[in-house]
């Protein structure tokens, strides 16, 4: 029998039982337009926090002093911290895996211009640090780190601009940190809230070596900021970093002496929570696609008990058993697919729904819904396997005896 | 499984040639019905062989008694088994649909030409439930006949019907005959059976009379001699 008689007796059979056949095709659309929607939900909290994250830039690495901490307690007094210098700096320049390089020091405390006062950290950097942090000049110019190796100068977020010259162009104009005046060289271009909900236009830049010897009189690094050469050489680069900074110790000793963390773990870790959530959405939604998947299941059962005499008539006219089975197969991935179409759709729109109700950020993605579709093809069969065997065996002078 | 096991048949052996117009009689539980799924390869028989067109029916197996029943055979019940809210034309292309060598335009061809020779060319659009019982017989004839078998089967087809539909049914059937169909004919009424040209009798499953019919009568001579239902009214009134 070819397809598109089995599709016709399908479509006729459905049509005859309208209202049952809406019923179950219903039940699919809710659980179709459920995956779609939660899908959506999902996926658009990972994207948004994926695009806030690469706002700092995926190839930032970060590397500081290993802690031996357990439960908070520092282990063993001979244990002496190791500390990064200025001649790990240089030696990291040789490098193959990363193309940037930037310490970061800091001083708290208050910057002053005039009356206006604001508290904020001092960070002192390289320039470097722009390029690691995704962050741009917005007038002005970045210091230059052999020029103004120990100048005081720097260069400001949006915050700090909007805050201490409300009215006024800062280029040019001091800052009075902890009484040491900065002039300002430069603002930097907005970049917003960052991932733990910090401000990061609420910055002051100025060279590293001018935060170490003029606000914090040492020679210790606490954090450098490394960019690798691209995406996937985060443990090629956390590798020969650790193996160069080793060498110049002479280090033997099992435990590294410092610890190389990635963007990209960052993210990962960031976004596998999101990734359960996604998760939990989405098995909920299944479960109720699988639900609309019984309600088929159950209907093709009272349509095969019903035409049980039909069944018989054809089977004594020649259908093979095969046929039978294709026959009610068909119905239910029609069924179904029907419920696909109109779940993809509603899904659509009860996404746009969220996204401006809830301003919840949506991603729908073309492969959710070509899932759907293919899971509602699979529920199809599966569900209407049982019901479509149980026809397809059937005797036929015992089917047509049946009342 | 605990139940009592039936013998509907024993030890029932005969030949049926082509072009043979055959009734089978017997009382209601003769074994007439299991007699004719045999015939037409619904059922298989525990024991004994049964040749069919050549082939040894008893050694096919499921799919291949479909094709037979497909291609070889033409059933036609007492209570007429139409799809219900499905055309005439429809009903009658339903065997078709199963045999893959006939395409839809051919489909439509057959049918129209099966309902044409029942005399129902102008209900092809009608729904069994807007036909008489004589016409949805006639139906079903027509989609027995669809498939061009070569062995008409029919269990107690008149069953249903008046005696005067019986009739022009009957008469139906002695054309199929006279252009060279193969009929097997199950009912108990004996007037029936005087239209065919053999009949065989069953009784507690077992074959007790195979007699060749010498006075052959003519249905529908005995159709049109009938008065009409609304007379008989009529007359009983009277
Ligand atoms: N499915 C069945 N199960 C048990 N016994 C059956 C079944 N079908 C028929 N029989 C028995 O077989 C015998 C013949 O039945 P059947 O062929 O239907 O008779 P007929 O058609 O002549 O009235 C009867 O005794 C009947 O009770
Ligand atoms: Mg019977």
């Amino acid at each position: 029998m070819s397809a598109f008689s089995l599709l016709r007796i399908a479509f006729k059979a459905l049509f005859r039982n309208r209202m049952r056949t809406f019923l179950s095709v219903l039940g699919i659309v809710i659980g179709v337009a459920a995956v779609i929607t939660m899908v959506a939900m999902g996926e658009g909290s990972k994207k948004s926090i994926r695009e806030k994250m690469t706002s700092m830039g995926t190839n930032a690495m970060t590397i500081s002093p290993n802690y031996q901490r357990r439960g908070g307690v520092q282990l063993g007094a001979n244990e002496s911290r190791e500390t990064l210098e200025e001649a790990d700096v240089v030696a990291l320049k040789t490098a193959r895996y990363i193309n940037a390089i930037s310490p970061m020091v800091s001083a708290s405390g208050q910057a002053v211009v005039g009356n206006n006062n604001w508290p904020v950290q001092l960070s002192g950097i390289s320039s470097d640090y722009l390029k690691i942090r995704n962050y741009e000049i917005e007038s002005g110019v970045m210091f230059d780190d052999e020029i103004d190796k120990m100048s005081k100068v720097c260069v400001i977020g949006q915050t700090i601009v909007k805050n201490l010259f409300p009215n006024e162009n800062p280029l040019g104009k001091v800052i009075r940190y902890k009484g040491i005046p900065l002039k300002v060289i430069g603002t930097l271009k907005s970049k917003g809230t960052g991932d733990f909900g910090q401000d990061q236009d609420e910055v002051i830049f100025a060279p590293y070596k001018t935060v170490m010897r003029r606000f914090n009189a040492t020679t210790e690094i606490r954090t450098l900021y490394v960019n690798t050469i691209g995406e996937g050489y985060a443990s090629l680069a956390s590798e020969e970093i650790l193996n160069i900074l080793k060498e110049r110790r002479n280090w033997n000793r099992p435990s590294d002496p410092f610890r190389v963390r990635s963007q990209e773990e960052m993210i990962e870790m960031v976004s596998s929570t999101s990734q359960i959530l996604s998760l939990v959405l989405t098995a909920i939604a299944g479960i109720s696609l699988f639900v609309g998947g019984i309600g088929i299941m159950n209907i093709m059962y009272v349509s095969v008990t019903e035409r049980t005499r039909e069944i018989g008539l054809r089977m004594a006219l020649g259908a093979r058993p095969r046929d039978i089975l294709l026959q009610f197969l068909f119905e239910s991935v029609l069924i179904s697919l029907f419920g696909g179409v109109a779940g993809i759709l509603l899904g659509v729109v009860a996404s746009s729904v969220v996204r401006k109700i809830l301003e919840w950020p949506m991603s729908i993605s073309l492969t959710s819904m070509l899932v759907s579709f293919g899971v509602c093809f699979i529920t199809g069969v599966f569900f209407g396997w049982y019901p479509a065997r149980k026809a397809s065996r059937l005797d036929p002078i015992e089917a047509l005896r049946f009342e | 499984m605990g139940e009592e096991v039936v013998h509907a048949l024993r030890g029932v052996s005969f030949d049926i040639l082509p072009g043979e117009f055959v009734t089978i009689m017997g009382t209601s539980g003769s074994g007439k019905t299991t007699m004719l799924n045999i015939l037409g390869c619904m059922d298989k028989p525990s024991g004994g062989e049964y040749i069919l067109d050549g082939e040894h029916v008893e050694k096919l197996n499921g799919n291949e008694l479909a094709s037979i029943r497909n291609r070889k055979i033409g059933f036609v019940f007492q209570n007429y088994n139409l799809l219900s809210r499905t055309t005439a034309l429809e009903n009658v292309e339903l065997p078709l649909l199963y045999n893959p060598k006939v395409s839809p335009k051919e489909r439509r061809e057959l049918a129209l030409e099966a309902l044409n020779l029942v005399g129902l060319s102008d209900r092809i659009s009608h729904f069994p439930n807007q036909l008489s019982g004589g016409q949805q017989q006639r139906v079903a004839i027509a989609r027995a006949l669809a498939g061009n078998p070569c062995l008409i089967l029919a269990d107690e087809a008149t069953g249903n019907l008046d005696t005067k539909t019986s009739y022009e049914i009957m008469s139906i059937f002695q054309e199929l005959n006279a252009k060279g169909k193969t009929i097997v004919f199950v009912t108990h009424e004996p007037d029936i059976a005087t239209f065919s040209s053999r009949t065989l009798l069953l009784r507690d499953g077992l074959l007790r009379k195979d007699s060749v019919n010498s006075n052959i009568q003519n249905a529908r001579a005995a159709f049109e001699s009938m008065p009409s239902i609304e007379m008989v009214h009529l007359e009983e009134s009277i």
